[in-house]
């Protein structure tokens, strides 16, 4: 295993189903501080993949190993604890707690782990989270209810919170599914512009993956992986079509 | 901990009509639970405070507890008549105190009429220490003089010398009116909040009055005149029952024994607070009933909570995929779903509770003068907060079904709900 990767799966096998292996990988590696793109079409195992790396599942062989542990080494508490304190998260599609207004949605990591709490770089949650804001463009909605917000301006909220205390992973999951292509580059561009400026204030490397079934965002990445060439499960369910 | 009950609260108060209808269920539960509870006791201090320092009650021979609510609570008859001399005979027994004699059989617009004598007015104790007070005029004194209690002559809006007109018997329309011999309000008794208040007063000898010239209970024939008064005929032979206080606590139960073996007539005695006991197990069982009722209740209300929370977990399962993002664990998301259905228990059971003494505070003066029922504003009883502690430890545990239920949704759907 490369020392300076912060994912690597080993022979990694998981199914839902005995004998309906959904991914089977011999190695796969994201370097650290690397932007990786993955792509794949949709049900090719994308999602299994990243809660493979999360930590919310766990294969039934191999090991995944997340910024220096093997979370098939690690119970499912640790395991919890690992994706909340260093790993930001963005979905698809509705990010959003509904019942907690702008601020709290951002400031969520922050509150309930201490580890992402001690590496704001502003003295205080709120103002770590009003700086974020800002740098979003979206100070001005801080307090108001989520609902109010367009799609792009819920997403840009959903980068806010995937890197306030600056974790060491951020995992986009289709985020740009719902945008339309203007909306889609602004986006790609803020992501990256943040998670630069949170490398630039000194406070470590960001390892960011993002999956798409959506190749022509490659360009906006160091590294592109294509998922089906790395997961046999996906060959062999192929050929046996 | 302090993330996760914000977020609970937070997420029951987005779900505003539901979390309020599902808190009002069981705070409505809580307060029939809790209302009959109080009101039982509410009802037990009224009964029980209705009469004090009487140690006996004495009527003809019968059943114990007719002779209390006939003779105290205006409720039924007596079974039959003592004689005057057995009345005189226990008045002037050496271990008695005092008597109060009352003939009952007449009434007026429904409440009954007490014939009975001074004895009435200077030892009728109620509520401890509390004895009779007249709020206008004078106690009943002359044959054809009358006395009201404080509601009958609220309600019927009488004042003092005003002529009323009694009823033979004591049904509310009666066709039989003693309108020969009219009575003038001479005194209005001050509220008692008892039975005292709805009733009506007069001498022995006024009631004698009232029947001179019938034959054996029986009015003179239509037609036929009845006799003019002579007052100087009158003279009492029998009334209805006597209370008595003994001179001492200790002759009560020689006493009791005495008059219920006396030769002369039988007769019944009873101690108002053992033949009240007798009273409670028979309320104990519509109280029994009530409980019953009011437990179903609280039991439904419950269960609505479980099915509001039980519909509302698929609505719920991106925003738990979304916690789980960030960290929280699946028995986190457990905790936020107990925590939901206790709070929800927890202030239903402090609304519905906090709503009954809010009313009982707000009603007790009207409970008090309408049903003689004095409303103690005690703290909670050991039965309430026995009822509290148990609606939220069930609303806790069956908030556990929701709770597994999204645990179990937070381990398979992972950061994959849709």
């Amino acid at each position: 295993m490369s020392p300076t990767a912060a994912v690597n799966l080993q022979d990694v096998r998981f199914e839902y189903k005995v004998g309906h292996p959904i991914l089977q990988i011999d190695n796969f590696q994201v370097p650290s501080g690397g932007r990786i793109f993955l792509h794949g079409p949709s049900g090719s195992g994308k999602t299994t993949l990243l809660s493979l790396i999360s930590g919310i599942l766990v294969p039934q062989q191999g090991h995944v190993n997340v910024l220096g542990k093997d979370l098939t080494q690690l119970s499912a508490a640790a395991r919890d604890s690992l994706r909340g304190s260093q790993i930001g998260y963005i979905f698809q599609g509705f990010n959003l707690i509904p019942y907690l207004t702008v601020a709290e949605n951002i400031a969520l990591p922050c509150d309930l782990h201490s580890a992402r709490r001690a590496r704001i770089s502003e003295p205080t949650i709120a103002k770590e989270v009003a700086r974020l804001a800002r740098r979003l463009e979206i100070h001005t909605h801080l307090n108001a209810p989520v609902t109010e917000l367009s799609t792009g301006q819920q997403q840009r909220v959903a980068i806010a919170r995937a890197i306030i205390g600056s974790p060491e992973l951020v995992i986009a999951d289709e985020p740009t599914s719902s945008l339309d292509t203007d909306r889609r580059d602004a986006f790609l561009d803020l992501l990256t512009e943040a998670i630069r400026d949170t490398k630039n204030s000194g406070q470590g490397e960001v390892t960011l993956m993002f999956v798409s079934h959506d190749r022509s965002l490659a360009a906006h990445f160091d590294q592109t992986i294509s998922l089906a060439e790395i997961n046999h499960a996906a060959v062999l369910a192929e050929a046996k079509l | 901990m302090k993330t996760l009950f914000r977020l609970a609260f937070k997420s029951l108060r987005s779900r505003a009509l539901t979390t309020t209808l599902t808190i009002f269920s069981i705070a409505l539960s809580m307060m029939l639970l809790v209302g009959v509870d109080r009101l039982r006791d509410a009802a037990k201090a009224g009964f029980s405070g209705t009469l004090s320092h009487t140690d006996l009650i004495v009527g003809a021979r019968g059943g114990g507890l007719p002779l209390l609510l006939s003779s105290i609570f205006h409720i039924g008859n007596a079974s039959n008549n003592i004689s005057w001399e057995s009345y005189q005979h226990f008045a002037h027994h050496p271990a008695v105190a005092w008597t109060i004699p009352i003939t009952m059989g007449d009434s007026f617009h429904g409440y009954r009429v007490i014939a009975t004598d001074d004895n009435f007015y200077a030892h009728y104790h109620y509520r401890g220490n509390k004895s009779l007070v007249l709020a206008q005029g004078h106690a009943s004194q002359e044959l054809f003089d009358i006395t009201l209690g404080a509601d009958v002559a609220s309600r019927l809006n009488l004042g003092l010398g005003a002529k009323i007109v009694l009823a033979h018997g004591i049904e509310e329309k009666s066709i039989l009116k003693h309108n020969t011999t009219p009575f003038t309000v001479v005194g209005i008794l001050a509220p008692t909040a008892t039975p005292v208040d709805r009733a009506v007063y007069i001498t022995l000898l006024g009631e004698e009055a009232m029947h001179y010239g019938w034959e054996n209970g029986t009015p003179p024939a239509i037609g036929e005149e009845p006799p003019p008064l002579d007052p100087s005929k009158l003279k009492v032979d029998v009334i209805t029952c006597f209370l008595l206080g003994a001179k001492s606590r200790m002759s009560t139960l020689y006493l009791q024994r005495e008059i219920n073996t006396y030769k002369a007539e039988p007769l019944t005695s009873i101690i108002p607070a053992y033949t009240l006991q007798e009273l409670w197990s028979l309320l104990d069982y519509a109280d029994t009933a009530l409980s019953l009722v009011s437990g179903a209740v609280l039991v439904v209300g419950l269960l609505a909570m479980l099915i509001a929370l039980y519909t509302a977990l698929n609505e719920l399962r991106r925003e738990i995929a979304i916690l789980r993002a960030v960290g929280l664990h699946a028995r986190q998301i457990f905790t936020l779903f107990l925590m939901e259905s206790t709070l929800i228990a927890t202030v239903g059971t402090v609304v519905g509770i906090g709503a009954v003494y809010l009313l009982l505070f707000l009603l007790r003066g009207v409970i008090e003068s309408h049903f003689g029922l004095p409303i103690e504003l005690v703290g909670l009883s050991t039965r309430v907060e026995i009822y509290a502690v148990a609606t939220i430890v069930c609303g806790a545990l069956l908030g556990t079904i929701p709770a597994m239920r999204a645990y179990r949704n937070s381990l398979v759907d992972g950061l994959n709900a849709q």
